[in-house]
């Protein structure tokens, strides 16, 4: 057994920064995991919704496609185009990438666990940052640039279109999502992720008192993915695959995988603000609650996209500026004052 | 000693690449450059213990000022616009006015009482978000409401100056 206080500090010093590094690799781990499970199940949720099978040849009730699609993905050939703007062709999924993962570091999964044998607490988030949920916002607002670099980099008409449309929504909605995120800070007192979540506890969980705040953060939060009913960046009816239509393989997979994680943090998100985090009837671990509300949420995401039609352009400049932004503007206010 | 290394680090990358925002010549890697830049100097606000001004730093700046730019430049036809360079080598009077200026600059810092600034004063904040909140709405109420009005006044005339066909 070890005896972590009479240890030499300099060790301990060591172990806690190999502690850290130990959940950033675990965190990635998961989240570069995550599109095997995520892929396969929206191409059964939209197999059922429209009333067929889905994939069903790869493996038991098509459990093997998603591997299927990763060789696949890893195998084809790296296409640039001509034309393109070569470097920041290449580097424009990363950039895309790198934000989605870094906003990570300060989403918390649950409180602390206690290992077993040496009686370490350690706790479920890799930092809790004071102004957590404002970094959150800040970072994923970085992985726009990718979208639009690679709309830009390609040198297509409907690839520049993508990018165009991405940076114009991008800004629109998120407005509207960190207003409706204000709410909540404005209840809970914090701008910490784990302290929102704590104020929620025993079900006193954000839903019950910002029902309007979380409406707008939903909306805003599905237009900030680019998921159908806001696609636009990649309306593929209009504009070939938009942002991404020059794109192939691993280049091609970086952005799906974007995209995927985007969806997985908005949910987290909406969970962690809203629904009251890992906060759930006891005869689960937390870990657990936290996890069946986050893939509620995605199953929500997916539900939408095989429901609704896209809408239009300015059907989308128009709900972002007059509905949304008003909306949320107001809640903040009513909020402030029935909390004086 | 950590603290140094990285604040020569980010420093250095920020210059570089400040450096590189008016000399490249495609507007799109200026802007690039300019958004790494951006996030140096966000990086130099945690290094000085102020995340909040650090977060607002990437949200503001890199989230959406930067973007509005892209937008912009992405609407511009590049190849006729990287043709016409920040500089030209040509005007005698440019480099002049600008080591006149740069001279004047690194004269009035050298004369201010930034340059002494080993002891940090008194009354500085721990950048906490709080703390923020009361000091803007308290003790610098006036030119709080001032800059708001002020910003107001130029959103206003830009979209006038936009709208100027409409009247």
């Amino acid at each position: 057994m070890f005896d972590l206080i009479n240890m030499n500090p300099m060790l301990v010093m060591i172990l806690e920064v190999l502690l850290i590094c130990v959940k950033v690799v675990v965190v990635s781990l998961i989240l570069f995991m995550l599109p095997l499970p995520l892929t396969y199940m929206e191409r059964k949720v939209a197999g059922h919704i429209q009333v067929r099978l889905g994939p069903f040849r790869t493996g038991p009730h098509g459990i093997l496609q998603p591997f299927a699609d990763m060789i696949k993905l890893m195998f084809k050939e790296d296409i640039v185009p001509a034309k393109a703007d070569k470097w920041l062709f290449k580097i424009a999924p990363v950039i895309a990438m790198v934000p989605v993962f870094a906003v990570y570091a300060t989403v918390p999964f649950g409180e602390s666990i206690t290992i077993p044998y040496i009686n370490k607490e350690i706790t479920m988030y890799i930092s809790d940052m004071n102004v957590g949920i404002l970094y959150v916002l800040a970072i994923a607002g970085i992985s726009v640039y990718g979208i639009i670099l690679g709309g830009w980099a390609s040198n297509s008409k409907y690839a520049l279109f993508g990018g165009l449309r991405s940076s114009a929504q991008m800004i629109s909605y998120e407005l509207a999502l960190s207003f409706a995120c204000v709410g909540v800070v404005m209840l809970s007192n914090s701008l910490s992720l784990v302290d929102i979540v704590k104020s929620q506890s025993n079900w006193r969980w954000n839903i019950l008192y910002q029902p309007v705040g979380f409406f707008i953060f939903l909306i805003a939060g599905i237009a900030e993915i680019n998921r159908i009913p806001f696609d636009m960046p990649e309306d593929e009816g209009t504009l070939g695959a938009g942002y991404h239509a020059e794109y192939s393989a691993m280049r091609f997979a970086f952005f799906m995988l974007t995209e995927y994680v985007a969806m997985v943090t908005i949910s987290t998100l909406a969970v962690l603000l809203f629904f009251g985090g890992w906060d759930g009837p006891g005869f689960l671990p937390g870990i657990v609650w936290f996890v069946i509300k986050v893939v509620a949420f995605i199953y929500l995401f997916m539900w939408a996209r095989f429901t609704y039609p896209r809408y239009r352009f300015d059907q989308l400049m128009t709900i972002g500026w007059k509905i949304l932004l008003p909306l949320s503007l107001l809640n903040i206010l009513i909020t402030g004052l029935v909390i004086i | 000693m950590a603290e140094t290394v990285f604040f020569f680090i980010f420093a250095i990358i920020a210059v570089g690449s400040a450096v590189a925002v008016v000399t490249l010549r495609n507007p799109v890697h200026s802007v690039i450059s300019l958004m790494v830049c951006f996030l140096q100097m966000a990086a130099l606000f945690v290094l000085l213990r102020s995340p909040f001004l650090a977060a607002v730093q990437i949200f503001v700046y890199v989230g959406a000022v930067l973007v509005l730019f892209l937008f912009v430049i992405m609407m511009l036809d590049i190849r006729q616009a990287s043709m016409e360079r920040f500089v030209s080598g040509g005007h005698f009077w440019v480099i002049a006015l600008l080591v006149v200026l740069i001279a004047e600059m690194i004269f009035i810092v050298s004369r201010s009482k930034f340059t002494n600034m080993a002891v940090a004063t008194g009354s500085r904040l721990d950048g906490s978000v709080k703390e923020m909140g009361t000091a803007l709405f308290t003790k610098y109420l006036l030119p709080f409401e001032v800059i708001s009005l002020i910003l107001l006044v130029a959103l206003l005339g830009a979209i006038v100056l936009g709208k100027k066909e409409l009247r």
